[in-house]
């Protein structure tokens, strides 16, 4: 079977951004223009090889592979290789297109970074691994690109390192999914001896196929567990750290202090997806036990970000905990209703959560890098093109009605609702989808409505007016009074290169949902090797209306408290109190301080980690080496002891025989003094002695 | 040709002494010598036939026949990986040596002298050979902490030889044991008469000591892990080891941890498992505790230190821990289906991969520090630096390189190793594998920890003037980064030249 010169070729998708990384590691800081044109042609390309990718996954929709030896261990060998089936023609084209309009806008947002020229070269370092995570037809190979993605993300966000925050944020990030990467590699050594390899499909062979995933299903393992669910949950580990879930959540918020290109790229449209791939990925290893957990996890981590970010400030860290609670609906979706659900929401999210990112980009690029929305507003007059599609992406987040957003959250919802397990992630997933249209009312509010905010002379920026504003377009809105002036001193709108990628991104929040309707489920048949047949009818199975019907009026709910709180009596002042504050202090404040989980980790996880470390230290300085000062005091006091023995027992002993022999040997010599006389005299001595003797012993 | 390698660096000390006059004529030449045995392990590499399990280039001399002494050498392929990794370890510490105004000649002819008691005890087969190189190597090792060392050098030193001659004496005592019940020095036979259970028959002949034999046998097996143990820092053996390695200039760390901590493992895999693999086995439990305190421990305690170079040597004893949890379950006993044969090759395959790429970053990672501390006058306290990586960026990324290379990330040389140890250990020993994993976490705490305290933040004041690497020394650093990048992408350069050793050692075992 000879597979298409495209599937043969495919690792040129991932390998292109690398190569290109490869080579803007070495330019100099100076050579910018060479490095961005470097990142945006290798992606440019990529991205023409996935549109071809994807036409052959529209022709062939079977999972094709291509497989090679890597690794020799004994007279076995580690098989790598890729794979090109609908799943991953669909990441393919989404992460090679988002990332190459983030690229382009990164031209304009980053053209006054001294280090633009090395921001392009991880970027595309990111972009090859993530294409890499996506094509990988092996888990070792999608654990390896999956490092090198959060490396990146890494380097990344401690792209300014030279603020504190900024690498404190970054080593964080590393090593909060790296806890849930240990779960994952436990889980693929085990996935490796249980099945005897890692590739996902080998003609019959592969760890995600039939025979492999029944002989696993049917082992039981420790506390009752197939090995199948224990595998699939550890891999889920990894997923739950890379995807922001609860409790595992924590990196991502913080993970804003990169530049936000950065944010919008990798931590929220496509590595923080990358969990949700992974899910979806390994989906015939997930038994029914472990998507209960998945479902759950993901419900709570749904809910629990949404209520977190009703209550923060920071433009960017907002859409964080959106993007949190947006990926736990992307499992919740996974769990309780298969791949296509969790990775529809998966796509639309990624299009219109980058363009929210890159509108908040805009806007803070526009406000001279202010971030706290409390000091914005009424910037809709001068970010018209950055407000409307803003505009757009908030609405395809709330899930407003035809927007993307609300076909795919609706799917997750309905499916959620016909689960058979509970209804419980149901409720979960309803009320966190009144609170995501309540908390982008009031960024919307905050930033783009009512006068521009005002604060006392001396905390703001600079003096009132000043704009690059045709007097007639300025409404009477600013209600300055004396004494006070703009917190924003001279809002702007973004160069083309910016607002071009956002007019894009709104284009597809707004219709993309239209590729997976429940008329039209094209997307969801194409993910399932199917052809799709556009029929009405697809409105009318059991309870799909009642739950469309109540998702919207639930977001329409959510639209109008967030009017009621934030849009009926416009905010004037920074110092103003938000309108949850002044009804619901304590909870609010708990909000607002992401319910203390950082804190509480603080004291319980990494306490104990560096009470481990001190212990460690102190063991080895006090017992592994005291136990060698012993041995060397025992050692030294047996030898001074044994000095002490030598110098007076047996030196003296030796020193006094010694002189006792001296005194022997003068005694002796006085028989030797030459004399012969003397001799003769000891002869004639010695003779008569011998013949006494001699004869005494003849007597008898 | 083994002999001739062995001696070439030992002329080569010799001629630097003799030059000792020129002052850098000598450093040419100890690196021209250094070169030179590189390439000559190089050729041993090229000539390694890796279809062939058995020893090759075998040497046999006959020496004192009546003491079972002989002159018997020779390398299979975890032989010609260490003699490679030695002659690459040594290259690279000559070079960072080279601007070191305090390393003269001597110091030199020293580094040459202890590669040839590396080379020597890398490719002898016969006990007593061995062990003369064995001790020959300390030697040098031992006058380059106690002369060019730190302040604590002296007591450091001592540390290091008296520890390392405690578990020295107590190997010699065994294979002495061993010699009066066999007659035998010679590795391969002993190992031949370990493997048939005759060296405890043998023990239990020739030895009346009062016990069994076979915990006579247990007792000499001991005895020889000892030895190795405290070569392979194996906790809680390894205490000579931060004080050493901090105490002993960076360049000679270098040596101490590229080349010299492998003496322990290759002792592992050389003697304890062909020799004692049921004593190992009966020892499963300990040894396997050991290994997982070898990991985990150090990687705490490496975030608990204040200076650089003892995180880093803690980070080598962890290091060196996977070495050891590998071997040790390599040794388990499980029967002997096919599934578990492949485990074991995977993570004694997994343990030469470490062996090598530990010794390749470890170096890298010191030599770093010697250009570190050559720009800061000496300091290299964790907390003396901060934003270097604003000042000397190139510096900071290649280092960033090695020390995510330390860390484990695939595509650097560290990964391969660390994946294949983990995948053989796991099936054979799950929860000790699962505890070990820890180690992997705590390993990236402690080295993101210094990149955060070093290269980022604001820039220290007092560093703002440091002058980044020249080219020279980026020359020099070049190919040492660039094998990393090798061997994370293409390990099978290693793996290829190993494998038939590999499976020997795995058939022999026969269990």
């Amino acid at each position: 079977m000879s597979a298409s010169w495209i599937v043969r070729n495919l690792w040129l998708i991932p390998a292109l951004p690398m190569v290109a990384a490869g080579i803007s590691a070495l330019l100099k800081k100076g050579q910018r223009g060479l490095s961005a044109a470097l990142a945006i042609g290798s992606m440019g390309t990529a991205l023409a090889l996935a549109v071809m990718a994807f036409v052959e996954a529209l022709a062939h929709p079977a999972v094709q592979v291509l497989n090679f030896q890597w690794l020799q261990f004994g007279d076995q060998w580690v098989t790598l290789g890729w794979l090109l089936d609908p799943l991953a023609a669909v990441m393919l084209v989404m992460v090679t297109f988002v990332g190459l309009l983030i690229f382009v806008y990164s031209l304009g947002y980053m053209a006054h970074d001294d280090n633009f020229a090395r921001f392009f070269c991880f970027m595309s370092l990111f972009a090859g691994a993530m294409l890499g995570v996506v094509i990988a037809n092996s888990l070792l190979l999608l654990f390896m690109c999956w490092e090198v993605v959060g490396l990146t993300s890494y380097l990344l966000i401690g792209f300014w390192f030279h603020r504190p925050a900024a690498a404190a944020a970054a080593k964080k990030a590393f090593v909060t999914t790296r806890v849930g990467d240990l779960g994952l590699l436990i889980g693929m050594v085990w996935l490796y001896a249980q099945a005897g390899t890692l590739t996902f499909y080998d003609y019959g062979r592969g760890c995600l196929e039939q025979g492999a995933v029944s002989a696993m299903a049917a082992h039981i393992t420790v506390a009752g567990m197939a090995v199948s669910t224990a595998i699939g949950l550890l891999i889920f580990c990894g997923a739950m750290g890379k995807s922001g879930q609860v409790p595992l959540h924590v990196w991502l918020p913080d993970a804003m202090e990169g530049p936000t290109p950065v944010s919008a790229l990798i931590h929220a449209a496509t590595m923080v997806a990358a969990g949700v791939y992974l899910v979806a990925r390994v989906y015939p290893l997930m038994s029914g036990t472990a998507l209960e957990v998945v479902a759950w996890v993901g419900a709570i981590t749904a809910i629990f970000a949404a209520c977190i970010a009703v209550a923060q400030n920071d433009i960017k860290r907002i859409l964080a905990y959106s993007t949190v609670s947006q990926l736990g609906y992307m499992m919740l979706g996974l769990g309780v209703g298969g791949v296509a659900v969790g990775m529809f929401h998966l796509i639309t999210h990624a299009f219109f959560k980058a363009l929210l990112f890159l509108g908040a980009g805009s806007v803070i690029h526009g406000c001279t890098e202010e971030q706290d929305i409390r000091n914005m507003g009424g910037l809709r007059r001068w970010m018209p093109v950055t407000f409307a599609t803003y505009a757009c992406g908030m609405l395809a987040l709330c899930g407003f009605p035809l927007f993307a957003g609300f076909w795919s959250k609706d799917a997750i919802l309905h499916a959620a609702h016909g689960w058979g397990v509970s209804r419980g992630p149901f409720y979960l997933g309803a009320v966190g989808a009144l609170l995501t249209a309540f908390y982008m009312t009031r960024q919307m509010y905050y930033v783009f409505f009512g006068p521009q905010r005002v604060t006392d002379a001396g905390v703001g920026a600079a003096p009132v007016a000043s704009h690059a504003i045709p007097a007639e377009q300025i409404e009477p809105v600013v209600s300055a009074r004396p004494g006070e002036v703009c917190a924003i001193a001279d809002p702007h709108e973004s160069p083309a290169v910016m607002t071009g990628p956002l007019a894009i991104l709104a284009v597809f929040a707004c219709v993309l949902g239209f590729a997976g309707t429940p008329a039209w489920p094209w997307f969801q048949n194409f993910l399932a090797g199917q052809t799709t047949r556009f029929d009405w009818a697809g409105f009318g199975e059991p309870g799909l209306m009642s739950v469309m019907m109540v998702s919207s009026a639930i977001v329409l709910v959510g639209l109008m408290l967030g009017w009621w709180f934030y849009g009926r009596k416009p905010i004037v002042r920074v110092t103003d109190p938000d309108a949850l504050e002044k009804l619901q202090p304590g909870i609010f404040h708990a909000l607002a301080n992401r319910l203390y989980v950082d804190e509480l980790y603080g004291v319980t996880v990494i306490a104990l980690a560096r009470f481990c470390a001190g212990f460690a230290a102190w063991l080895d300085r006090w017992i592994f080496g005291g136990a060698v000062r012993l041995v060397s005091w025992i050692v030294t006091g047996v030898s001074w002891l044994d000095a002490g023995v030598d110098k007076y027992v047996v030196n003296g002993g030796f020193d006094e025989g010694c002189r006792e022999l001296g005194r022997g040997g003068r005694l002796l010599s006085h028989l030797e003094n030459g004399r012969v006389q003397n001799y003769l005299r000891v002869i004639a001595g010695a003779l008569v002695v011998l013949a006494v003797l001699l004869l005494w012993s003849h007597r008898g | 040709m083994i002999t001739l390698l062995t001696l070439f660096p030992i002329a080569g000390g010799l001629l630097v002494l003799a030059l000792s006059k020129l002052g850098d004529l000598a450093r040419v030449v100890a690196v021209v010598f250094a070169a030179g045995a590189l390439a000559v392990a190089g050729l041993f590499w090229y000539g390694l036939d890796p279809r062939n399990p058995g020893m090759q280039f075998e040497e046999h001399h006959a020496w004192a026949p009546a003491l079972g002494i002989a002159y018997h050498a020779g390398v299979d392929g975890l032989g010609v990986l260490m003699l490679v990794l030695s002659a690459v370890v040594t290259l690279m510490s000559l070079a960072a040596s080279w601007r070191n105004e305090k390393h003269g000649p001597v110091y030199f002819a020293l580094v040459l002298f202890l590669e040839a008691g590396l080379f020597g005890t890398f490719t002898a087969l016969n006990f007593v050979h061995w062990f003369i190189f064995w001790e020959l190597s300390l030697i040098p090792a031992f006058f380059l902490v106690r002369i060019w060392g730190g302040n604590g050098r002296a007591k450091a030193a001592a540390q290091f030889f008296l520890y390392t001659m405690v578990g020295s004496v107590a190997l010699l005592l065994a294979f002495l044991a061993l010699f009066v019940a066999t007659g035998q020095f010679d590795f391969v036979q002993l190992a031949q008469l370990g493997r048939s259970g005759a060296l405890t028959t043998a023990l239990g002949q020739n030895l009346h000591w009062g016990g069994s034999p076979e915990h006579l046998a247990m007792l000499l097996f001991w005895a020889a892990f000892l030895g190795f143990a405290v070569k392979a820092a194996v906790v809680p053996f390894h205490t000579w080891l931060p004080s050493t390695y901090a105490e002993a200039s960076s360049e000679t760390t270098m040596l101490l941890t590229g080349a010299m901590s492998k003496m322990g493992v290759y002792g592992f895999l050389r003697v304890l498992l062909p020799i004692f693999p049921t004593q190992m086995q009966h020892a499963m439990k300990p040894l396997l505790w050991m290994a997982v305190a070898s990991i985990v421990l150090p990687a705490f305690a490496a975030w608990a230190q204040k200076d650089l170079k003892r995180t880093f040597a803690y980070s080598s004893i962890n290091h060196l821990g996977y070495c050891v949890l590998g071997v040790c379950v390599a040794a388990k006993f499980t029967g002997s289906d096919a599934g578990m044969a492949a485990e074991k090759a995977a993570a004694l395959t997994g343990v030469l991969l470490q062996m090598f790429s530990h010794g390749l970053t470890a170096a890298c990672l010191f030599w770093f520090i010697a250009l570190l501390e050559r720009r800061s006058g000496g300091l290299r306290g964790i907390e003396d630096f901060g934003g270097l990586r604003k000042v000397v960026p190139v510096f900071s990324g290649l280092m960033g390189i090695a020390i995510f290379a330390s860390l484990g990330l695939p595509g650097l040389n560290g990964f391969p190793a660390e994946f294949l140890i983990f995948k053989g250990a796991f099936a054979l020993a799950p929860w000790a594998s699962s505890a070990a994993v820890l180690g992997l976490l705590m390993t990236a705490v402690f080295l993101l920890t210094v990149i955060q305290k070093v290269f980022s933040g604001p820039v220290n004041p007092r560093w703002s003037a440091m002058p980044d690497l020249t080219l020279t020394e980026r020359l020099a650093l070049a190919p040492a980064i660039a094998l990393m990048f090798v061997l994370g992408l293409y390990p099978q350069l290693i793996t290829g030249m190993l494998h038939t050793t590999v499976m020997q050692w795995v058939g022999g075992m026969g269990f």
